[in-house]
């Protein structure tokens, strides 16, 4: 095979790092499957396997930015890309699609309907279907962000730490705008300037995040067995975070590619691939904000 | 290899042989080579529970298992035969086909496609290991229905995290598939102008796209209510176990369509050939399939009549659901003008395609009797659902996997098939399939219940009936193993042209076998 000229899409030769994938999900599904049942070596599997799955991302993802960086991707390759993250970023909005929905579902349906006629005043006389609630059998709801007793918990308030997030998830945005304009123009010291601050922002959303959730196990009695306010709250809160820390450690990729000269103005798909995930994941939080804490 | 194609030159031109010719290839037609025969073993596994399940019916009482295992059966064949047997065996079509009909050299992301098809293994060990843990295999339905599927062992555990990984390789397989047809379409292959199976192959892939994360969430609210103390379905919490329905068919329905668009797509592609006309009306052929899968996102409670839905819930969804009858039949419709006053001839292919209008159709029209809130309210539950779905997914789904498998055996392997044996296969599946699911209309509508391993001694006689025609169905699949196998060895060579009536680049523009590599520069389309 001599050289690659015109319009060739590249294509790669065989390659060993899907099946060390397949390997890291195999041992991260045993594991997982003996870890929630109590199974001895659990732990340790999803550890292995989680460590399999960075050494092959390392891997994998080092290869296409090898590949990418000695321009073996022409136009075409970079148009597949793009068509492969938005589609995978509408994949993840479904993912969240579920979640909503079943807040949606609970607050506006299931809910009422528990406290409602007779057979909600039969199987669970003296409840009321208010939001948040967590159920006729679980705690007792009291004022938000007071500290709760046994059998109480408290909701989390919009304008507290929720709405300082908004602000850093916003600003993060923001800047990252500001740091693509840098790529663009050339301007090297812009692009990695405000680069860095949107990782420092989304860095400090997590934090907070953390102390919010350290707040709700220690004194608002808020967990995720707390009904299906704690559900909800948590497993939206909480897979909206886990975005959130993958797509810092994303930018904190670009951001040492950017410092090791990578990309060019007129070719950087992988940054733009990053900055989109970042603001799908602030949209994500919008909803969010709007409806798991302030509605 | 031409100078235009750029390959990987680190390693230059050759690709491993042996075992790590398979486990590390990027080649479209080796991957979907895997798909294929991946789908195969599990047709075999999933049919293999299907005929102990036969075995336990063929009369009534308990005979050869405990009810426990008998659950498990069902369970485990469902499982198996969608997400192992069906939609593989369809990724496998669109990774031989996809990149040949559109004029593209392998499909866009082929290291995510080698991915794609090797975590498949992962989670059809986690189903059928389920087997032998403690507790047995996951027994409450292939819908994982809560509160059954919150209590349970470990082994539901295993099919959530089975269904977790099975979610991640489709996912990744539709990726590639959208954009090697958005992108990757040789200059000339317009939109309307692709055949019709790349056409309801790019509408399954945004299907799936759309789908199987929300599944992912199911499966996950249901980790989460059964080891981290959430209450999504407990409403003791505040939950709802029909919260579970809801998300389930959400994904269930649509997931239902991807189990057929692709099948119309090769049904649409072997009918004109064999007719030899082009195929009727392809622009509305191409609007049914989209409306269908748009259509498909809000019938999903059709599923749920029996759940307590508030009347104008039951009145929308039912309305809906036979909305959808109006682009199946146009299709329906468009299949049989294309025959009309057709040179036919009947090869195997067409004879299962011939099969397939007739008896999807049967399928489709006991799915608008069950459409019907009132009726469904009878016969939910009933083996009158269990004939439905098993005359649109075999005599539909796998009819059409037949079908292609026949019709581009030719193209794959460089061989004619052995066309008695093929005819044989045909016959015998047809006949007994027949004698295995037309009984259970009668069976369902005299009020048997399904997934239960006793009978009341009014419904013995279809049982055994549909038993023995489960038999020789089973025993007919292993024909078709017989006609692959000898057809991979040797046989009349096939011209490039196979099939005189095929008009597609694989035909037109390639010998059989089609070389490993193939449009490494593209064709330009007229
Ligand atoms: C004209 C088109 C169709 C209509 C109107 C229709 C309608 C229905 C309805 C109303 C049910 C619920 C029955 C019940 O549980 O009481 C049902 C079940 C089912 N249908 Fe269809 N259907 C159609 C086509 C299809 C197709 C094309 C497939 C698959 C290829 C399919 C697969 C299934 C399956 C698997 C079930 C049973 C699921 C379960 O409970 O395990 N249907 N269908
Ligand atoms: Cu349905």
């Amino acid at each position: 095979m001599s050289d690659h000229q015109g319009g060739g899409y590249y294509l790669p030769s065989p390659s060993g790092w899907p099946i060390v994938g397949s390997t890291a999900l195999a041992l991260f599904g045993v594991g997982m499957v003996l870890w929630v049942n109590s199974v001895a070596p659990g732990g340790w599997l999803v550890m292995a396997g989680l460590g399999v799955l960075f050494y092959m991302m390392f891997g994998w993802f080092g290869k296409v930015i090898a590949e990418s960086e000695s321009g073996k991707y022409n136009a075409q390759v970079d148009r597949s890309f793009r068509w492969g993250m938005s589609w995978f970023i509408f994949s993840e909005v479904m993912f969240f699609a579920a979640f909503f929905g079943a807040l949606f579902y609970a607050r506006v349906l299931s809910v009422p309907w528990l406290g409602e006629g007779d057979t909600g005043a039969i199987l669970w006389s003296g409840f009321k279907s208010v939001w948040p609630t967590a159920g006729p059998l679980g705690a007792k709801m009291i004022a938000p962000m007071a500290e709760a007793g046994a059998g109480e918990f408290a909701p989390m308030a919009a304008w507290g730490v929720p709405a300082l997030n908004t602000l850093l998830l916003l600003t993060s945005g923001v800047t990252l705008t500001i740091a693509h304009w840098g790529l663009k123009k050339g301007n090297r010291g812009q692009l990695i300037l405000w680069l860095a601050l949107t990782v420092a922002l989304g860095v400090t959303f997590l934090y907070f995040q953390a102390t919010e959730y350290h707040e709700a196990y220690t004194k608002l009695g808020l967990t995720l067995g707390a009904g299906i306010y704690g559900s909800t709250f948590f497993m939206l809160t909480g897979f909206h975070g886990f975005h959130v820390t993958i797509g810092t450690i994303m930018l904190i990729v670009i951001l040492l590619r950017c410092m090791k000269g990578h990309f060019k103005p007129e070719q950087h798909f992988a940054f733009e691939a990053v900055s989109w995930y970042w603001h799908f994941v602030d949209v994500v939080w919008l909803g969010l904000f709007i409806f798991v804490y302030w509605l | 290899m031409e100078a235009t194609h750029a390959i990987d030159h680190d390693h230059g031109h050759g690709h491993p042989t042996g075992l790590m010719r398979w486990v590390t290839t990027t080649n479209h037609k080796d991957i979907g080579t895997l798909y294929l025969w991946f789908s195969f073993i599990m047709l075999l596994t999933g049919g293999t529970l299907a005929l102990l399940i036969r075995a336990e019916l063929f009369q009534p009482g308990m005979q050869i298992m405990r009810p426990e295992f008998f659950n498990s059966l069902t369970t485990m064949h469902g499982l198996i035969m969608v997400f192992g047997a069906i939609m593989p065996a369809f990724v496998g079509f669109a990774n031989w086909q996809v990149p040949m009909m559109i004029g593209a050299p392998d499909m866009a992301f082929p290291r995510m496609n080698n991915w794609s098809f090797w975590l498949l293994p992962v989670a059809a060990s986690l189903l059928v290991g389920s087997f032998f843990v403690p507790g047995g295999a996951s027994a409450g339905g292939w819908t994982m229905y809560a509160p059954l599927f919150l209590q349970g062992g470990i082994s539901n555990d295993m099919t959530i995290f089975a269904v977790h990984i099975l979610g991640i390789s489709s996912i990744m397989g539709a990726i590639n598939i959208v954009t090697t047809i958005l992108n990757l379409r040789a200059p000339g292959m317009t939109l309307m102008k692709m055949p019709l199976f790349v056409w309801t192959w790019l509408i399954t892939a945004y299907l799936l796209i759309a789908v199987m994360p929300v599944l992912a969430g199911a499966v996950t609210m249901l980790l989460t209510d059964r080891h981290f103390g959430t209450s999504f379905f407990n409403a003791a919490g505040g939950g709802d176990p029909v919260m579970f329905q809801h998300i389930f068919w959400f994904f269930g329905h649509p997931e239902v369509y991807i189990m057929i668009l692709p099948a119309f797509g090769i049904i649409s592609q072997i009918i004109p050939t064999f007719a030899r006309k082009p195929l009727f009306g392809y622009a509305s052929m191409v609007y049914a399939t989209s409306s269908i899968a748009i259509l498909s996102f809000i019938v999903w409670a059709h599923h749920m009549f029996t759940t307590g839905l508030p009347t104008a819930a039951q009145l929308f969804f039912m309305y809906a659901t036979m909305l959808i009858a109006i682009p199946t039949g146009v299709k329906v419709f468009n299949w049989i003008a294309t025959m009309w006053k057709g040179s036919m001839t009947f090869e195997t292919p067409m004879l299962f395609a011939i099969a397939f209008v007739c008896l999807f159709t049967i399928g489709g029209f006991s799915g608008l009797v069950l459409a019907i809130t009132p009726v469904d309210i009878q016969l939910q539950d009933t083996y009158y659902v269990v004939a439905h779905f098993h005359y649109v997914l075999v005599s539909g789904a796998l009819y059409s996997i037949f079908a292609g498998v026949y019709f581009w055996l030719p193209k794959w392997t460089g061989n004619m098939y052995d066309e008695k044996l093929g005819k044989l296969h045909f016959w015998m599946s047809t006949i007994f399939f027949n004698i295995l699911f037309f009984p259970m209309h009668f069976l369902g509508l005299a009020g048997m219940p399904r997934r239960i391993p006793d009978y009341a001694l009014q419904f013995a006689d279809w049982n055994m009936v549909a038993t023995i025609g489960a038999f020789g169905f089973g025993l007919s699949q292993l024909i078709l193993l017989v006609v692959v196998l000898k057809c991979i060895k040797g046989g009349v060579k096939a011209e490039g042209r196979a099939w005189e009536g095929a008009d597609t680049l694989e035909w037109t523009h390639l010998p059989s076998p089609a070389p490993y590599h193939t449009f490494e520069t593209p064709p330009t389309v007229k």
